[in-house]
């Protein structure tokens, strides 16, 4: 049997790589990668806290699925403005987008 | 050691790595496929957590469509950063120092807490089931307010990738 405990350091150690990358990378499109990261990490915790802690009601499952709608719509939403602005500016590098800057 | 044990371990060590060549390796589309790795090895966590059909979205929804959609991104955009120059900025150690920070707070939390270590319950009877999660979605006096919001807001993102996306000149 598998203890509560390494599904959370687990999910502790994936999110964390996750903000390292949001935090560190230069391209954009690598900054993304980092936050789908943190979000996955983010549904293993709510998965194993359905099934350790309340196997009988639904929250856990529920929410995991808002998670990956939501998901979906940000990826698709932050791809296409990443192209937008690389069709403006032919750079993707994220020090360089400040067009909303005056 | 439990069979299910070592699967985890091995699992979990080729998932960590996999997130680690994510988040530094300086090919963009390197990157990309790491990540289906990595989304895989969060696929048989869910199946070891006896939530097979989120094991079934994460492949459909994650592999299929999030991870190739991040694929075609890198080759629409790769001109630019062709692997020259550092791929980090130049605060990656305060980043990395944040990152290590926030896994020691946590750990901190986690490990005060009285139920850090409890073993699964055992699936009983109805719960688990596929039809009760799905009954739930749609019954008004619990999930079904979320659930249309989520599918206006993908209706909404769907909308907005086009638009923002699309090409104004032709």
């Amino acid at each position: 049997m598998i203890p509560l405990s390494w599904y959370l350091v687990f999910a502790a150690l994936l999110f964390c790589i996750g903000l390292y990358g949001v935090l560190a990378r230069k391209n954009a499109i690598g900054i993304l990668l980092g936050i789908e990261l943190m979000l996955n990490a983010v549904n293993v915790n709510l998965i194993a806290f359905w099934r350790y802690r309340s196997p009988g009601g639904i929250a856990g499952q529920a929410f995991a699925i808002i998670v990956f709608a939501v998901a979906a719509a940000e990826v698709a939403v932050g791809l296409a403005l990443i192209i937008s602005i690389y069709r403006r500016r032919s750079s993707v590098v994220a020090n360089d987008m400040n067009m909303m800057k005056w | 050691m439990t069979v299910e044990q070592i699967i985890f371990l091995v699992v979990a060590v080729v998932t960590l790595v996999a997130a680690i060549a994510v988040v530094t390796s300086r090919n963009l589309i390197h990157s990309a496929l790491w990540l289906i790795l990595t989304l895989f090895g969060v696929a048989v966590f869910y199946v070891l957590l006896d939530a097979g059909f989120f094991a079934v979205i994460q492949v459909i929804v994650y592999i299929g469509a999030i991870a190739i959609l991040f694929i075609f991104a890198s080759m629409l955009t790769r001109r630019v950063m062709q692997d020259t120059g550092p791929q980090s900025n130049s605060n990656w150690w305060l980043g990395a120092l944040i990152a290590l920070l926030l896994f020691g707070g946590i750990a901190l939390v986690l490990i005060s807490w009285q139920g850090f270590t409890t073993l699964a319950p055992i699936l009983t009877g109805q719960s688990g089931q596929l039809s009760q999660l799905g009954l739930a979605l749609v019954s008004p006096d619990q999930y079904v307010l979320p659930f249309e919001l989520a599918s206006v807001l993908l209706v909404a993102g769907m909308i907005g990738a086009i638009f923002v996306a699309g090409d104004k000149k032709q």
